[in-house]
């Protein structure tokens, strides 16, 4: 076997020093009637070449070739290559976890440097060294809120995006977290805010809202927080879309902030890895969940890093701890703080309006065809926008698929209210030749509708 | 073991020498924000191909007017500044990395180039099934093998680290009871467990009920029959346990838990021991997690992307995450996202794909004889290190080790040296420590987990540094007890960092 580094001389010399006659001495605890005595019922050894193969073939099974529109929680970005030279480099590649601080003060600088964009992008004071990703982030934050204001109820937009939601729901069950669910305004998109003012309560721990939102809608936070304020709950923004923060106003009025950073130059992948971080104000530092890296000095005076409060984590506190959270996305964190050094303060801003450049040409083009109507013109939007067509989308889509194009995503499993309404995406990757083209097939069939 | 290690040399010398390391100089670096400045950039978009848009009228209120603190650099000095932080890590790459637990064996590149073929590594969450079927055969296949691995009966990828598994399985359990018309209200755990267990059964609603081991390090079951009764749901057991030793009685635990109705859950940081020699289906577990970052060769990356997929036994399976992956009578694959007993998403989309990729890889390049040599090595390997050592260290517990091998400082500690002098001292020999402190069941424990992926010579040059270590306590102890001595930096003050916390650089201005 090509990655065991030992001849079976070796083995045997080994054996005799430990004084076993065979290798089986050493399983001899295993009870025999459970013990294997065939072999295991998986492919047979495949050399290098062949594993390439087999993924490549799959690879192309799942056709590349086409332009998608879609988004939702899941961003195509543009990602430099620097990122993956980097990032493959072994010693950030196979480090374990930076618990020994003086042969791991490269990631514990590159945390370090991570936890300050993060910081410096939201508004927040401090953020951590990354939790497993935006859904199970927004839960952890509902949970934290709970332990900061002693209160135990969340009141939670229905623009949240579903699968986020859905996750709260399984975590607050069983921390007995009551929630209820807000709805939208039609004509906007956001958050109803007199249905908020309604279910805020004196027992709200935590309201927790997405901006931009799962329609793409940016919400109105400052209002959102008054409100939260007003009775003493905390205010908790989910951002999914975290390239939004080059040119959209951070949440600055937020307590916590819980952020997807796939968009910062991680890959698609079929849903992950990605990297979920949760941003907060310092008061809070103390009740927040995940690893943190903090700045100090060695014994001659010179900087360093190393992991700090680590009494709220599961290894030192077990069942009391802030979470179960031990392994995170460090180095899927680390691709984020590359692609925020890559674009730097002025690029990030420049790449947020090519964003919103496309999507607003987007979003008219698709609306200008007859049939088709634009949803949620009332507010400022990032580059998501929902359509609604008068033909089933059913038809369209296999039309635009036809034309190697992948549309927007159906809105009907989780906003039925909406009709046939989905969900478009166009980031820098998009060009104007396929968003045309999406156009003219969508228009090809919805004036006959 | 043949090779002798030299001594590294004392504080102050400016050059150490030892069988395996020789220091050298690193490059300095200050953090990436002190490098900025103002118009450098390290990229280019292209033109834009439809009309500019003024983000400020577009957005109105909600635009941003003030720029975050962004560094501005060029592609070279990025290039440079992390591949100089790179060169302040130690890694497996590098060497022999003993962490008893974490499993650090060898992360094969074929896995990382596969993870980034483009039809898989660019697949939205949300693309058709019809547009994904090659990346869900390679889950389908992938669910196929972790069944036949474990022996259980089905399993969800969904979680995405071994806790996330541990949460995710504790919620199969209480949601299975609650089927039968009674949650139950507390969980059983040894005191030798990860501390993620306890506080997974706290985050499911549970209480933790502590279980005593016995003199053996193991399961005491005569403890454990009186703690079970009509309230116990489960008993989270790690097996191998984490000094290192199989519950040889295991099914007696299984008997005993499930005549009074309650299951075995199976915390697998430690499959890595088991792997073609024995399946935990077969011997009585109900519920297990695996850690794809642990057992199958996922890079740990300095913490994470890991992946935490959850084997259960039949009667579990309507609880499963949802969606669950099924198969057309066509043969091709999809999402089922109608399963009314589900306990629900543990997270978004379905899991962490790209460590499936290569998981998967891993296992193709084994095969069932490269699987079963695998574990085989491992335990060859922790063997022939507890046999070079116990003579000099503490073995607290003489029961036979599979894995890894758990030593404590007991001998050490009278002449002031302890488990942590001595893991900052192995440094300067050129490894990375061992866990230091844990399990709690042994005080000042040192556990040592080499994995398969160590060659005869690495492995003398590891016992030899430990033995050297051993005869510094005895001469030279402050010596031990001020390592390393080779470092970039010396021992850093946690205390001052937790008092005063900095969390983020600032400008000084």
């Amino acid at each position: 076997m090509r990655y065991l580094p030992k001849s079976p001389a070796e083995r045997e010399q080994m054996l005799e020093e430990i004084g076993a006659v065979s290798i089986e001495d050493l399983f001899s605890t295993i009870p025999a009637e459970y013990r294997l005595t065939r072999d295991l019922d998986v492919p047979r050894q495949h050399a290098e070449s062949e594993i390439i193969d087999y993924f490549r073939a799959a690879g192309q099974k799942n056709a590349t070739d086409y332009a998608s529109f879609l988004g939702a929680g899941a961003y195509r970005h543009y990602r430099p290559v620097i990122i993956d030279s980097l990032v493959q480099r072994g010693e950030f590649l196979t480090s374990y976890t930076p618990y020994q601080a003086e042969i791991t003060q490269g990631t514990l600088q590159a945390i370090f440097e991570f936890q300050t964009m993060i910081a410096e992008l939201t508004g927040m004071d401090v953020a951590n060294a990354s939790m497993y990703d935006g859904s199970t982030g927004a839960a952890e934050a509902v949970m934290m809120a709970v332990r900061i204001t002693g209160r135990h109820k969340a009141v939670v937009a229905r623009t949240v995006h579903p699968e986020y939601r859905e996750v709260l729901a399984t975590y607050a069950k069983h921390q007995a977290i009551p929630t209820t669910l807000v709805d939208y305004v039609r004509k906007t998109g956001r958050i109803d805010l007199a249905a908020l003012e309604a279910e805020v309560t004196e027992e709200t721990a935590a309201v927790l809202v997405q901006s931009p939102n799962f329609f793409g809608t940016i919400e109105d936070i400052a209002a959102i927080a008054e409100i939260a304020h007003a009775k003493g709950a905390l205010l908790i923004v989910s951002i999914a879309e975290a390239v939004s923060l080059g040119v959209v106003r951070p949440p600055i009025e937020a307590d916590i902030v819980s952020m997807e950073a796939q968009s910062f130059g991680v890959a698609l992948s079929y849903g992950g890895p990605y990297c979920g971080v949760i941003a907060a104000k310092e008061k809070y530092l103390r009740q927040m969940p995940g690893r943190l890296v903090g700045q100090t000095t060695d014994h001659d005076g010179n900087r360093g890093f190393v992991l700090t409060l680590s009494t709220r984590e599961q290894h030192i506190r077990r069942e009391k701890a802030t979470s179960n959270i031990c392994t995170n996305q460090a180095l899927v964190a680390l691709m984020a703080t590359i692609f925020l050094t890559v674009y730097g303060k002025e690029g990030i801003r420049e790449l947020a309006e090519h964003n919103l450049a496309k999507a607003a040409y987007a979003a008219e083009a698709l609306s200008a065809q007859p049939g088709a109507e634009l949803l949620f013109r009332g507010a400022p939007r990032f580059h998501e926008f929902v359509i609604q067509t008068r033909e089933p989308q059913e038809l369209w889509s296999k039309r635009l698929l036809e034309s190697k194009i992948v549309g927007g995503l159906d809105l009907r499993r989780w906003y039925p209210e909406l009709g046939d309404a989905t969900l478009w995406c166009a980031t820098e990757l998009i060009t104007r030749e396929q968003i045309d083209t999406a156009a003219k097939v969508l228009a090809a069939g919805l004036v006959e509708a | 073991m043949t090779t002798n290690a030299t001594v590294p040399n004392a504080p102050n010398s400016s050059r150490v020498t030892t069988g395996k390391v020789r220091t050298h100089p690193t490059q300095n670096e200050g953090l990436v924000f002190e490098k900025s400045s103002p118009g450098k950039r390290a990229y280019k978009l292209p033109p834009l191909d439809v009309p500019a848009v003024d983000a400020a009228s577009l957005l109105g209120e909600s635009h941003r007017k003030v720029a975050g603190l962004l560094p501005e650099l060029s592609e070279i000095e990025i290039i440079r500044h992390f591949t100089r932080l790179s060169t302040w890590n130690y890694a497996i790459d590098l060497g022999m990395y003993p962490l008893g637990s974490c499993t650090m064996k060898y992360n094969p590149r074929v896995n990382e180039l596969v993870a980034r073929i483009e039809g898989l590594a660019e697949a939205h969450p949300y693309r058709p099934d019809s547009l994904a079927q090659g990346i869900l055969e390679v889950i389908d296949l992938l669910q196929r093998c972790l069944i036949e691995i474990t022996g259980m009966d089905t399993i969800t990828l969904q979680p995405a680290a071994g806790a996330h598994g541990e949460f995710t399985g504790i919620l199969l359990v209480r949601a299975w009871h609650e089927s039968q018309g009674n949650p139950r209200r507390k969980i059983l755990i040894p005191d030798s467990a990860h501390g993620t267990n306890p506080a997974t059964a706290a985050i499911c609603g549970y209480q933790v009920e502590n279980l005593k081991s016995n003199a053996d390090g193991g399961i005491d079951l005569v403890a454990l029959e009186r703690q079970i009764d009509e309230d116990t749901a489960a008993l989270m057991l790690t097996n191998p346990s984490t000094i290192g030793v199989f519950e040889n009685e295991i099914h007696k635990i299984a008997d005993l838990l499930h005549a009074k109705g309650a299951l075995l859950y199976m915390d697998g940081a430690n499959m890595n021991a088991l792997v073609g020699k024995v399946r935990p289906g077969d011997f009585g577990v109900d519920v297990m997690h695996l850690n794809l970052h642990k057992t199958f060769s996922t890079p740990h990356g300095g913490g994470g992307p890991g992946s935490g997929p959850v084997a259960c036994k039949k009667f579990l399976e309507p609880f499963l995450p949802t969606p669950v992956l099924k198969q057309h009578e066509d043969g091709t694959k999809h999402w089922d996202y109608d399963r009314p007993q589900s306990v629900g998403r543990v997270r978004a989309f379905y899991g962490n794909t790209g460590m499936f990729i290569r998981a998967l890889a891993y296992i193709l390049a084994n095969g069932p004889d490269g699987l079963r040599q695998t574990t085989e090595d491992a335990v060859l390997n922790a063997n022939y290190i507890r046999k070079n050592l116990e003579d000099l260290y503490e073995l607290p517990y003489k029961t036979p080790s599979m894995h890894e091998v758990v030593f404590s400082d007991k001998r050490q500690v009278a002449k002031g040296v302890k488990t942590g002098d001595i893991a900052k001292r192995l440094i300067d020999y050129g490894f990375h420590p061992y866990t230091v402190s844990f399990p709690l069941i042994v005080p000042g424990a040192l556990m040592i987990e080499p994995t398969e992926s160590e060659s005869v010579e690495e492995l003398d040059l590891f016992i030899a540094a430990m033995r050297a270590i051993a005869k510094e306590v005895e001469e030279t102890p402050e010596l031990v007890k001020s390592a390393p001595h080779s470092t970039r930096v010396s021992r850093l003050d946690e205390v001052q960092a937790a008092r005063k916390p900095i969390l983020r650089w600032k400008p000084t201005s």
